[in-house]
């Protein structure tokens, strides 16, 4: 319900001389100035598209036509919302087309005058890329029940979908609104046929929408508006509902559900729903009782000005009036200590009253952006005072808001900008729809020290996504704040935050704003306040990752059927040049630093931001530059005394693919298997991409391939050096030998990599790169770790282990859990494969966990313990 | 009525399939500038005259599009210039070559011919190159340009209901063009440098009228132009409200080009590759220009950006416009040898309408 009436589009009619006489004044006389101002204001009032007519006898509408929208095209305000060209003249259609460079509306066309005008005026719509109204109108007259609605409706859409091609999506049926309560006893029904013409339409013409003018069903109250404007809100209340999602439909003539007196409501909706013969003529006896509700409701103007001033506000914000909101507002003020309770308190509720009548359909729209205009125009009135609340002196920071590009909503944003304003902060408000990079020039222009971003429609949260990839493609450093309505901690968390890594905060509320921005902008709140925002953020991850599957699971076998397929009848492995073990125990540290990637060193120290750019940060700058001398002294002591000595020993083997196995031979002769190397298949449905497996990079047997692996660490003696310190009370150097041992582990893994690449498998032996393509990863092959997203098994270690013989070799240990020791480790697998890449292989099913269970000789539930992470399914145990 | 006679036999499906095929499996690299070549040869006055036209009664210096008959052998060179570099797609030298262009040097009644000759010649450059790697195949775009004149966008500023061309006329001038470069032997229909989309739909209707009256339907590519850093196009659309606009073409490609360079088109290309369901293509200045109208951004540094995009997943197609040479594309062709293109996106079905921008109804 509340999704049907969030996305009925209003087409605002005011531009149509049959019917504001008005207009027609203003188009007969030829005053267009004053004619734009009418569309303008239609769409200021929230109509998503304008319906233009210029059907008048006294008229060449052709010529008004044309001259009315080659004027709107040059009134961006205007023009920036599509246009249905509204004539029963085809040639004046076709002239208001050649005039329009969106995606404009025709309406409309019909079989009306038979299949042959039908099909040519179609044809044409189409090759100028218009969407159409289609009127159940056929040869023998307009349709008026249900069943010849859809009849007609079903035959225009097969001749338009299936014999011309038309985009079914780009048809909206006009399946006919006629006048209920005339007294005559046959148009009683017409109500209820065009409700139920539109299910049946919706549900069985795919993609079309249905549309219609609302005023019709009311005619026969004409002079009587109070119930006109029942009977219209009554009768979308339920045609929405049977799925009508547009509608020619005057504001101003639209009352909210939950207002309509019980008597006339039910009287309403007796007529509408024909519940029985006499329905039409109880509205017609009770009807005058409320013709005068306009005086009488000037009357009501006086008692709901009796009323409390927070229900005062409340019925000022649901009924949309701004009359006597400053003074309300002024009363308000008084009552309160501050003038932002007002926002926070009568203001708020007031506007939470209209989203919860909005959510259950009882207000539409165009009422709801009139809500908004009186809230805005209360904000700006407690501005001033606000203002002057703010102590003198420097701000607390300043802080970028703007609703994302494609969204206009900006309530919340606005209330959030004023509560922050109110706390001292500056608020730099980019308004709304606002792309990127303004967004975030203007953050580096102003120097912001956070960005707030808000948005109310679905599309917005992509918009968001957007953003946060931007900062972080441009290396931005601030936190990311992100509200409104449509906005989630389950989205920020699974969507946004993986983004970006330098805060992203979901910010549920503009009371809590104040609260997320002072711990932000505080250094020593900041990174406690991270820390923990970001552990929420992975256990909702968590759940939802467990609620269900992004994309669809296929079978193990359909996965494997969708292998990555490499030519291996073209393309011949490169054989080692040298087989088998070789240890590493006198790399030194002097070598390895030269291969350190320095980012993640400064990442643990919670600085953020790129080495080398780092050391030149306007704010951590001087921080880093001193992290990293002492880094630097501290590996010339180690190196000068010779007390952390990095270990590393690799192997080359001949191998093969076996299934998702790799099966590790003890020489060229290929006969004894020395142990299995087990991988696993993604698995999840894959059109464009094939479903990886890291076997897939190894050569079946028939062709000799092979494949390596590596256990790496920065030194034994970590451990010991590190109780040193702790024992001298010093935990600055107790964290930095971790943290240097620990990028020497690193670099040790990359420098042996490249001596594998160039000298042991010497398959790259001309390779040249910097430090930085290291870190890239320019070069052949991959070295996936075990217990990372393309292995994600962590008892697969072991084999390495196993494999090398590590701990008797180098000394270095697995845990019980398979947690490396010392710390500063790793160990993973070589491919030499020019295709071979990182992925991640994400959920698995349970027919591929006790497949491998089966093939690592493990039971199922030990399996399904060490792949928990990776389980697309609950498992039994 | 339309000469009939077409170089080769053409069958627009086969095209379709091979491209698509190959847009599957790599990015496919487009030519660079034609204009900037032509300059560097300084031509005068009497060079674009040549013996044909030397008593032509205008001033015909700048018309580029006339020197595919005055100095053909320039243009071909040009062509296997780009086609050297590692082009899939050449385009021809008929960017200001519709009637209504032609009209700025009295030559209205030469557009027909201008077209067929610039396809032909580009056609027979392309062929040769072809033929010595089949494996390779080559195709020719024949270029629909912009015209000189805007069909939503008033000349006068106060009288902003006027418009000095008509939708019409446009037709019309379209169709000429477009049967001409048919029947010069292009492969396919690139209607470009689009900002106005009024101009762009009156090109497509044309294009679509003639392939009706030729019989042969080729695939069609379509760019438009975001002029300035508001994202905008010159007639006021954001890019997703232009592709709304022009969607119902069925273009194969739907892309940008000129004005601006890659840094400035960069989010504009993004948000292009998030709406467009079919393949997509972007030929960007080598920057803005300078003082001197020259644009100096250097094929390494250019090729940089441009394999970014590739490698973001954001382009099937890409080349250069104003200010790039072979270099550049030379550079694109390298850098893009191993990444992969754009993959399609599904989605979902729903009306998608336009004003100036977007609106899409659920």
């Amino acid at each position: 319900m509340t999704q049907s009436t969030a996305i009925f589009t209003n087409v605002g009619e005011r531009t149509n001389v049959t019917g504001s006489a008005r207009f027609k004044r203003l188009i007969l006389e030829e005053d267009y100035e004053a004619a734009l101002d009418v569309a303008r204001s239609q769409v200021e009032n929230g109509a998503q598209v304008i319906d233009i007519n210029m059907d008048e006898a006294m008229l060449d509408s052709k010529a008004a036509m044309v001259k009315f929208l080659n004027l709107i095209a040059s009134e961006p305000d205007i023009s920036r919302v599509p246009i249905m060209v509204d004539s029963s003249k085809w040639e004046v259609i076709e002239a208001g087309l050649k005039c329009i460079q969106g995606k404009a509306i025709v309406n409309s066309i019909s079989l009306k005058e038979g299949r042959e005008p039908f099909e040519r005026q179609a044809k044409i719509i189409k090759r100028f890329g218009a969407a159409v109204v289609v009127m159940a109108f056929d040869e023998t007259g307009q349709a008026e029940t249900a069943d010849r609605k859809f009849e007609i409706c079903e035959r225009s859409y097969r001749i338009l979908v299936d014999e011309l091609g038309f985009p079914p999506e780009d048809i909206i049926f006009d399946p006919n609104i006629f006048a209920v309560a005339t007294g005559i006893e046959e148009h009683d029904n017409y109500a209820v046929e065009f409700i139920e013409g539109t299910r049946r339409i919706k549900q069985n013409l795919p993609h079309c929408k249905v549309s219609g003018g609302v005023s019709n069903v009311s005619f026969s109250f004409r002079g009587n508006n109070p119930v006109r404007e029942a009977i219209h809100s009554v009768f979308l209340y339920h045609a929405i509902q049977a799925g009508m999602d547009m509608g020619i439909v005057n504001a101003g003539q639209l009352t909210v559900y939950d207002d309509i007196p019980d008597e006339l409501r039910k009287a309403v909706e007796d007529v509408i729903l024909n519940t029985d013969p006499g329905a039409g003529e109880r509205l017609v006896d009770i009807a005058p009782n409320y013709s005068g509700m306009a005086q009488a409701e000037k009357a009501e103007d006086q008692e709901w000005r009796s009323w409390p001033v927070a229900k005062r506000l409340e019925h000022a914000l649901v009924k949309g009036i701004t009359e006597f909101i400053e003074e309300d507002t002024e009363a308000c003020r008084q009552q309160f200590d501050k003038p932002i309770e007002v926002i926070e308190g009568p203001l708020m509720d007031g506007m939470n009253v209209v989203g919860d009548l909005f959510g259950a359909g009882k207000m539409f729209l165009p009422q709801v952006v009139k809500s908004a205009r009186v809230m805005k125009r209360a904000v700006a009135y407690l501005d001033p005072y606000i203002e002057a609340e703010k102590q003198a002196g420097q701000s607390n920071g300043k802080i970028i808001m703007a609703t994302v590009k494609g969204d206009v909503h900006d309530i919340g944003k606005n209330i959030v900008g004023v509560v922050l304003q109110c706390n001292n902060y500056e608020v730099v408000d980019l308004g709304v729809m606002v792309p990127a990079e303004k967004i975030l020039q203007t953050a580096i222009d102003e120097n912001a020290d956070a960005i707030g971003l808000s948005g109310l429609i679905t599309p917005s949260l992509d918009e968001m996504v957007h953003v946060a990839k931007e900062m972080t493609r441009r290396g931005f450093e601030i936190p990311l704040l992100i509200g409104g309505a449509t906005t989630s901690k389950a989205h920020t968390a699974v969507k946004i935050e993986p983004q970006y890594d330098k805060g992203v905060v979901y910010v549920n509320n503009a009371s809590r704003a104040v609260g997320v921005v002072s711990s932000l902008l505080s250094a020593t709140q900041k990174p406690g306040f991270l820390e923990k925002t970001a552990g929420e953020y992975v256990k909702v991850r968590e759940q939802q990752a467990r609620k269900k599957p992004r994309s669809k699971p296929v079978t193990l076998a359909r996965a494997r059927d969708n292998a990555v397929k490499l030519d291996w009848d073209n393309y011949t492995p490169p054989v080692p040049k040298k087989l088998g073990i070789t240890e590493f125990k006198d790399v030194s540290i002097a070598t390895l630093r030269e291969y350190i990637d320095w980012t993640p060193f400064f990442m643990t120290w919670t600085l953020a931001g790129k080495y080398p750019r780092i050391l030149e940060d306007e704010v951590v700058g001087e921080e880093a530059q001193k992290l990293f001398a002492d880094a630097n002294a501290m590996l010339d002591e180690l190196s000068a005394k010779g007390s952390l000595q990095p270990l590393g020993v690799i192997g080359l083997f001949p191998a093969n693919r076996v299934g998702d196995d790799i099966e590790i031979y003890r020489d060229e002769r290929r006969s004894e298997v020395l142990l299995k190397s087990c991988q696993l298949r993604q698995q999840t449905e894959k059109t464009d991409f094939p479903n990886y497996c890291l076997a897939d990079y190894i050569a079946p047997k028939g062709t000799p391939d092979y494949f390596g692996a590596f256990a790496v660490t920065g030194g034994l003696e970590e451990d010991d050096l590190a109780e040193v310190f702790e024992q001298q009370q010093d935990d600055y150097n107790k964290i930095m030998v971790k943290a240097v041992a620990d990028r020497l582990a690193e670099a040790f893994a990359e420098y042996l990599h490249e001596q594998v690449r160039k000298q042991y498998w010497g398959f790259a032996e001309d390779e040249k790169l910097s430090n930085e393509e290291l870190i890239r990863e320019n070069y052949q092959g991959i070295r996936p770790a075990p217990g990372y997203p393309a292995c994600p098994e962590h008892t697969e270690k072991d084999k390495i282990w196993q494999l090398l013989d590590v701990e008797s070799r180098i000394g270095m240990k697995l845990t019980s859990s398979y947690a490396m020791w010392p710390g500063a480790a790793v160990s993973g697998w070589y491919f030499s494969h020019p295709d071979s890449k990182y992925f991640a292989v994400a959920a698995i099913q349970q027919d591929q966990v006790e497949d491998y269970a089966k093939r690592s000789n493990m039971t199922l539930a030990d399996a399904e313990r060490w792949l928990s992470p990776n389980l697309g399914y609950e498992p039994q145990s | 009525m339309p000469n009939k006679q077409i170089t080769t036999a053409i069958n627009g499906s086969a095209i379709a399939d091979a491209l698509k095929t190959a847009m599957q499996q790599r990015i496919l690299i487009l030519d660079g500038a034609m204009g900037t070549m032509i300059q560097q040869h300084k031509f005068e006055e009497e060079d674009y005259r040549g013996e044909r036209f030397k008593d032509w009664h205008v001033l015909i210096k700048g018309n580029n599009d006339l020197l595919s008959l005055t100095q053909p052998e320039v243009i071909r060179q040009i062509h296997r210039e780009y086609l050297d570099a590692g082009a899939d797609i050449i385009e021809t030298n008929t960017f200001n070559a519709t009637t209504i262009s032609m009209e700025d040097y009295d030559m209205a009644s030469l557009s027909r011919e201008i077209n067929v000759e610039s396809a032909r010649l580009a056609r027979a450059v392309c062929d040769e190159v072809t033929a010595k790697d089949p494996s390779k195949p080559r195709y020719v775009a024949g270029v629909l340009g912009p015209t000189s004149k805007t069909c939503s966008i008033s000349p006068d500023v106060n009288d902003p209901g006027y418009r000095n061309v008509s939708f019409d006329q446009l037709v019309a001038a379209y169709i000429e063009s477009t049967e001409a470069l048919i029947e010069g032997g292009a492969h396919l229909i690139l209607i470009e440098t689009i900002f106005d989309t009024l101009n762009a739909k009156a090109a497509a209707y044309g294009v679509e009228e003639a392939f009706e009256r030729t019989g042969i339907t080729l695939p069609v590519m379509i760019s438009g132009t975001i002029t300035d850093a508001s994202g905008r196009t010159l007639s006021g659309q954001t890019t997703e409200a232009f592709y709304n606009s022009i969607r119902h073409i069925k273009p194969i490609s739907i892309g940008l080009n000129c004005a601006l360079g890659p840094d400035l088109l960069r989010a504009y290309v993004e948000e292009l590759s998030r709406v467009c369901e079919t393949y997509t293509s972007v030929h960007p200045n080598a920057g803005l220009p300078n003082e001197f109208g020259e644009y100096d951004l250097e094929a390494p540094e250019m090729a940089k950006e441009i394999i970014d995009w590739g490698k973001e997943g954001f382009i099937n197609i890409v080349g250069g416009c104003c200010g790039t040479t072979p270099e550049h594309i030379r550079a694109f062709v390298k850098g893009l040898e191993q990444v992969a293109p754009r993959t399609l996106p599904e989605l979902e079905v729903r009306m998608r309408l336009a004003g100036l921008e977007a609106c899409n109804l659920n």
